[in-house]
């Protein structure tokens, strides 16, 4: 172990000395300025008589693992609550950050620091946040033994760290996260999977803060991750308008499925925030029992007239960018909007442009009407192996669509 | 009307939504060990015992409450709650005894299940082995909303004792009158059955896993009120089957003669002569308790520790993700089940161990339950009112001294042995 490197545990209950070498008391926390700076230590409570003291970190001339702390000025000030500060022992050790990379809630058990002489004086920087079997033996032990022992002791046990940069801190108050610069903007370059793995992990509260800071798109590919029922949890503990954001940003069939599971007066409230037309998209769809193909189905596809060629559906496509990741057939519908046919999207890229898409049709027409039960739009997908399945409506509208991944998500929900 | 309807509805639909953790844990508090305890006060007392399920009940209903509305307002289970408020050592303290306490309560599980199957003369070497084997797969195979329901069924199935306890024709008048009419008598015997009783009740298990399944289950505050009631009738339901319990004992046993029992076995025994029905009864329901709660103890005890001591958690996760979660399940139970299997242990000893470790334990799981409920920084307008306080600090203290003297008198009992 480098004899740079000083552990948190280590600095508990340090002796600082003064300039004659006499001991003011001993360290009963440390605190990070993250405004000021995001990784080094900017003051340390010291505990001596009645009350702390605060040593800043440019009052610091030596940090010795053996020796403990020696101030090279000793002008100092009784400790005051501060706002401002991020203290290591009440407000980290033991409470949960998110690593970022390893993509999962972990729980402090101890910092691993290194010390630096920067201009006569000598700083700690937060290199890494500990985690597992090695931070805890070194927790426990800490106190009970010399400290060369236990760094000893610890040696065979892997180590298991997270780098200080990718850890993000988890606050719920709002003023105190704008006080401590504490942003999820790395958050956001999750995978939404992740992301909702991770929510789905901490306590309400902290959900609620994500949730509230995050860009809506992100949030909204996230919520649909994420079970019915915290999914309803979550829109209600935000703000209708934030929640509205959200919601217009999911697909219309999760939107209204999301919504379906709040209270009326809730749903009603959020519906009201909501623009125009994701609106009366998603009122629509919630118009439909659950459990019938119109209840599963969205409104996301893309129809063309019957006489349209294949140049058209690339227009059409073109004009379509953000429903491509999902994308896999597209319909024909008559001048009464009634079905016709439907054309797998790999057929367009071997087809002659000017050719009719009414041609590359799939035969037999497979479509589901909106009352059609969940099991039979089920075994249908089963039966004739297809990706996505048009649903129509009485007089054969083509109304919206069920995609696979639909399907899926019923099955295991079973 | 429609209205009115349909918000009938929703009340009645928000209590099947919660419906799960209050009952599950409430009924895994009738384990062997519990079921043992009634039928010996039933054998021996006859329906004297009767008048304490009254505040059994109420001392139940006050630890349960405070677990789930912790659970519910924080998110968080209990030992999260701890290790974030206590810090490391005293989570870890309170784990090591933890895992302790609940081997001895998996090994009297599974010496549960060893009875009850003998009783239908199948060997506690062919039972014992593949209950275990049913648990581990049944957890780690299963996903949480199956395994819930499972558990809801076996719930049910404790309706058993009330069968059984109706078959044996015990006498309903007194038992109605001894329900309500407390007796006290100077008798040793008398008073030690009495601490016996409120001992098995009230354990620290119950604390972690009931506020562990509440935050599980993803019951807020909201919904919260829904919850408590189905806290309440849970713990209502666990005191009723204890009543038959004590009825068809006493009904079948003391009536007749009374007498020592020295396993739940030896009750269904003595069923057997009020017919083949209530005998296979008592018994099956002793086995369904064994094997219930056999399911439920190892699972939550991985679970605390490893949420409090931060160890990656969760039957969703893989092997390899949370090793030591799975390491110490599988553990507690082979380890549970082998002890059984081993000729010449002392598995009464290891019963009554088990209870003098719950009674030791029960303390340092209660204080630390009220002091966390009344930080208004966790809980905000949901701490404890003030008498409710008062009554939850009278109620532990009269708890805690119960099972102190229960375990004391465990002690003093082995070593006279």
């Amino acid at each position: 172990m480098a004899d740079n490197l000083l552990f948190f545990t280590e600095l508990m209950g340090m002796p600082v000395l003064d300039l004659k070498g006499s001991r003011i008391g001993r360290v009963k926390d440390a605190a990070l300025v993250p405004r000021e700076h995001a990784s080094r230590i900017d003051r340390y409570l010291v505990g001596g008589g009645d009350a702390w003291l605060t040593v800043r970190h440019d009052q610091i001339a030596e940090i010795g693992r053996e020796t403990g702390i020696r101030l090279g000025d000793e002008q100092l000030v009784p400790y005051h609550e501060d706002d401002c500060i991020l203290r290591i022992a009440r407000d980290l050790l033991d409470q949960q950050i998110i690593d970022v990379t390893g993509r999962k809630v972990v729980r402090v058990n101890d910092l691993t620091m290194e010390i630096r002489q920067e201009g006569g004086h000598a700083t700690l920087h937060v290199v890494e946040v500990d985690v597992g079997l090695r931070s805890v033996v070194r927790r426990l032990l800490q106190g009970g033994m010399p400290g060369r022992w236990i760094r000893r002791l610890q040696e065979p046990i892997p180590p298991n760290s997270i780098r200080w940069e990718l850890c993000n801190v988890v606050e719920s108050d709002p003023l105190r996260r704008l006080r401590l610069a504490i942003s999820y903007d790395r958050l956001e370059e999750l995978h939404p999977a992740d992301l909702a793995d991770i929510v789905e992990e901490l306590s309400p509260a902290e959900r609620e803060a994500i949730f509230e800071t995050i860009d809506s798109e992100v949030a909204a590919d996230a919520l649909s991750e994420i079970e019915p029922k915290m999914q309803a949890a979550i829109l209600e503990s935000l703000e209708p308008e934030k929640a509205a954001d959200i919601v217009e940003e999911m697909a219309p069939d999760e939107a209204a499925d999301a919504l379906s599971e709040l209270q009326d007066e809730t749903s009603e409230e959020i519906l009201g925030e909501m623009e125009a037309e994701p609106k009366t998209e998603v009122q629509e769809l919630l118009e439909f029992d659950e459990d019938t193909a119109g209840g599963m189905m969205n409104t996301e596809y893309v129809a063309l007239p019957e006489a349209a060629t294949v140049a058209d559906a690339l227009v059409a496509l073109r004009a379509s960018e953000d429903l491509l990741e999902q994308l896999n057939t597209i319909f024909l519908v008559d001048d009464r909007e009634k079905l016709v046919a439907a054309i797998p999207l790999a057929r367009l890229f071997v087809a002659p442009v000017d050719s009719l898409l009414k041609e590359l049709a799939s035969d037999p027409l497979i479509q589901a009407p909106v009352g059609e039960s969940q099991d039979r739009v089920t075994e249908q997908f089963d039966k004739y192996n297809i990706l996505t399945l048009p649903v129509v409506d009485e007089d054969g509208k083509l109304t919206g669509v069920i995609t696979a991944d639909d399907i899926i998500s019923v099955l295991r929900q079973k | 009307m429609g209205r009115l309807f349909s918000r009938y509805r929703n009340h009645f639909l928000i209590f099947f939504a919660v419906i799960g953790p209050g009952f599950i844990t409430a009924m895994v508090d009738n384990d062997s060990g519990g079921i043992y305890t009634y039928s010996a006060a039933g054998a021996r007392w006859g329906y004297l015992p009767l008048w304490t399920l009254i505040p059994i009940t109420l001392l139940l209903i006050i630890t349960q409450e405070m677990c789930s509305r912790m659970g519910a307002v924080t998110g968080k289970g209990l030992s999260d709650l701890i290790r974030e408020e206590f810090g490391l050592r005293i989570t870890f303290i309170m784990m090591t005894l933890l895992v302790l306490t609940n081997f001895t309560n998996v090994v009297a599980e599974f010496a549960g299940i060893a009875s009850s199957t003998e009783l239908f003369h199948i060997s506690r070497y062919v039972s014992v082995p593949l209950s275990a084997l049913a648990v581990w797969f049944l957890v780690v195979k299963g996903n949480y909303r199956s395994v819930e329901k499972i558990f809801l069924f076996a719930c049910v199935l404790y309706g058993s004792y009330i069968i059984s306890g109706i078959l044996v024709k015990p006498d309903w008048k007194e038992a109605a009158i001894y329900s309500v009419k407390p007796v006290l008598m100077l008798d040793r015997d008398y008073i030690y059955m009495l601490i016996g009783m409120v001992g098995t009740t009230i354990a620290p298990w119950m604390q972690f896993y009931l506020q562990s399944a509440v935050v599980e289950k993803g019951i807020t505050v909201k919904e919260y009120a829904a919850s408590r009631v189905e806290v309440v009738v849970g713990c209502i339901m666990t005191d009723v089957i204890a009543f038959f319990i004590i009825v068809a004992c006493a009904g079948a046993i003391y009536s007749v003669a009374p007498k020592d029992i020295q396993d739940a076995g030896e009750a269904a025994l003595g069923l057997k002569p009020f017919g083949q029905y209530a005998f296979l009864l008592f018994s099956a329901g002793l086995f369904n308790a064994s094997i219930f709660s056999a399911s439920i103890l190892p699972l939550s005890t991985a679970y605390s520790v490893c949420e409090g001591l931060g160890f990656e958690t969760g039957v969703d996760k893989r092997l390899r993700e949370a090793p030591i979660f799975y390491l110490l399940y599988t553990l507690l139970i082979v380890a549970g089940a082998g002890v059984v299997l081993l000729p010449h242990f002392p598995l009464v000893k290891m019963i009554l161990l088990s209870q003098v470790l719950n009674g030791v334990l029960l303390p340092f799981v209660l204080i630390p339950m009220i002091l966390l409920i009344n930080r208004k920084d966790l809980m905000g307008e949901w701490v404890n009112p003030r008498w409710f306080n008062l009554v939850t600090w009278v109620s532990i203290a009269f708890i805690i001294g119960i099972t102190l003297a229960l375990g004391a008198d465990t002690i003093r009992g082995m070593l006279h042995q």
